[in-house]
């Protein structure tokens, strides 16, 4: 598993990065560094144990369906770097 | 070249919890924009979701009325997008190990065999923000609203198993009544808890091959999913007879024109870089869990029209109309148990008050004639106290008034005129005073019955019982 340049880029555009040319070189060895480790994980018999999600053995975590007031509306826009009224604005979306 | 239209349907259920699926934030309709959130649901670094339990219960509750298997032990992941309505940048949503698999709904077309339809998954998820534009105050830019944000749905995904419009109309029309029924969802679609996603291609008839299919994206009405999928079938079909290609992408559903069109092509965005949610941990139901669920469900709408049909004697038709939705099947019900005549019952639900209810845009809930005063007036009728005519004139004045029916028949002086003597006299006077119909009877034209009938009536303001006009007019006619 080689990771290419033109990877790094893919993964960067998803995660909406913008990378300089000395980043995708430093991050595409990173990487490969990585999934070679997982590569070498694979060497591994691994017939009839169950893939790991969680790190923590538990499960059935519930919250009572009861109302909590919410934080408020202006806690809820302090950080907003643009808002109107009661909305957040952000750069037009149109569909 | 004949063509096989495919299609496949993703309809997303709201579910009616008191508050969203990660948070304890309210998930009331129309609030103030973004009144209802915390740090979870605009996903503030550091908020931790935790599962509302209210949402599993129903989940449980819609796969066994969809005849899912509900799976042991399932998982939530991230769907990794960007969209100024996503908060986290991530939805919340389930990939691998949905809580229910592999179900099916039975529809059936006018006239048509039962077809089966199957369900390959629902999962639960979390709702996105509303994005609102035009605005004053906008500018050039878009509203964001976050009380919808991780509002709680289902999606339920159909295998391409549907081939026609109807056919994707009678499924949605079964799913919407069953979440409905359960009372997991209140199934308004103007207010979008029950949206539509529809996957539609095209093949040549005979074709194993299915074609590349575009994704009609939020149609919210049964009519408008209709007109959608029609559309976009022809326009596949002219694009391919045209020598073109239809090409996978999100299209939209224009009301207004009728027509779907591009929204944005798929391909590239389609990377979602599913992974397990560590924030959440894995849900195990266990077969005791599944069957308490299935233990409290209530009798089903294919179950009651079943049983409409069986044990009251309705017709197909009836039964199925009569279970459209619980509370109308609960209030039919409740009237047939007060007055034993299932089948007086049935047509008057049908008649008089589905369309007082139609008239005044009333719901079956809030019918201001409670199905046991139905009943009583029902039982007047068939004991002879007022004929059917008068029923509506007492039901009339039950609806806006809200009395007892023996209440009403005694004040207005209502009671049906049994009495021999009282009919025959009125008779007398129609015939003294009609001599010339009396005349044309005489001589043949025997049409001319229904006229002294009802000039009968009407001289007894209907209250003349109809039977007995009629076998005493017979009787003075020939003497």
């Amino acid at each position: 598993m080689k990771m290419t340049i033109a990877d790094v880029e893919q993964v960067a555009r998803l995660a909406r990065l913008e990378l300089t040319a000395e980043d995708k070189e430093l991050f595409a060895g990173q990487m490969d560094a990585i999934l070679g480790y997982v590569e070498k994980l694979k060497e591994l018999n691994t017939d009839g144990i169950v893939p790991t999600s969680h790190a923590v053995p538990m499960e059935n975590a519930f919250r009572a369906d009861v109302v909590r007031p919410s934080i408020g509306l202006e806690k809820a826009l302090a950080n907003a770097p643009e808002k109107t009224g009661t909305f957040f604005v952000v750069p037009k979306v149109i569909e | 070249m004949k063509y096989q239209p495919v299609i496949g349907l993703e309809v997303h259920v709201q579910l009616l919890t008191d508050t969203k699926i990660f948070c304890g934030c309210s998930t009331t309709f129309g609030s103030e924009p973004n009144s209802q959130t915390c740090p979870v649901c605009l996903g503030l670094p550091g908020a931790l979701p935790v599962l509302n339990g209210t949402v599993v219960e129903y989940a449980i509750k819609a796969g066994l009325s969809t005849n899912c298997t509900i799976t042991p032990r399932s998982i939530f992941a991230r769907k990794n997008y960007f969209y100024p309505d996503l908060p986290k940048g991530y939805q919340i949503s389930q990939f691998e190990d949905p809580i229910c698999q592999n179900g099916w709904l039975d529809i059936t077309l006018a006239g048509q065999e039962p077809k089966r339809i199957g369900i390959t998954r629902i999962h639960m998820e979390e709702d996105a923000g509303k994005l609102v534009h035009g605005d004053s105050g906008m500018g050039d830019g878009s509203g964001v609203d976050l009380n919808r944000a991780c509002t709680p749905l289902l999606e339920v995904v159909s295998e391409p198993d549907l081939r026609s419009s109807d056919e994707a109309v009678a499924y949605l029309k079964q799913l919407h009544q069953i979440v409905t029924w359960l009372g997991i969802c209140d199934g308004n679609m103007e207010e979008g808890s029950f949206r539509c996603d529809a996957n539609v291609s095209v093949m040549p008839v005979g074709s194993k091959t299915l074609g590349t299919r575009a994704e009609i994206k939020n149609v919210n009405s049964f009519k408008f999913v209709k007109q959608a999928i029609e559309y976009e079938i022809l326009r596949q079909i002219d694009l391919i007879e045209d020598g073109g290609t239809v090409v996978q992408e999100t299209r939209l559903f224009d009301p207004n024109s009728g027509k779907t069109r591009s929204m944005r092509s798929k391909e590239e965005a389609h990377d979602y870089r599913y992974f397990p949610d560590p924030d959440l941990v894995p849900l195990v139901i266990s077969d005791q869990w599944v069957e308490r669920s299935r233990s409290e469900l209530p009798e089903l709408p294919g179950q009651r029209q079943q049983r409409f049909m069986t044990d009251l004697g309705l017709l197909p038709y009836d039964a199925e109309v009569l279970t459209a939705s619980r509370a109308l099947s609960d209030y039919f019900e409740a009237g047939v148990a007060v007055h034993d005549n299932a089948k007086a019952v049935a047509n008057w639900v049908m008649g008089e008050i589905t369309r007082a209810l139609n008239d005044s845009g009333t719901s079956i809930d809030a019918c201001p004639v409670p199905p046991e005063r139905l009943a009583e007036l029902l039982k007047l009728i068939d004991n002879g106290t007022i004929s059917g005519k008068i029923a509506k004139t007492v039901f009339d004045e039950m609806w806006k008034s809200g009395k007892a029916p023996l209440t009403i028949v005694e004040e207005q002086g209502l009671v049906q005129v049994s009495d021999s003597g009282a009919i025959e006299g009125i008779i007398d006077e129609i015939l003294a005073a009609n001599a010339g119909q009396v005349e044309e009877y005489r001589s043949g034209k025997e049409k001319v019955f229904g006229f002294f009938v009802g000039q009968v009536m009407k001289a007894s303001k209907g209250k003349a019982n109809p039977a007995l006009v009629n076998e005493l007019l017979v009787s003075r006619l020939k003497g």
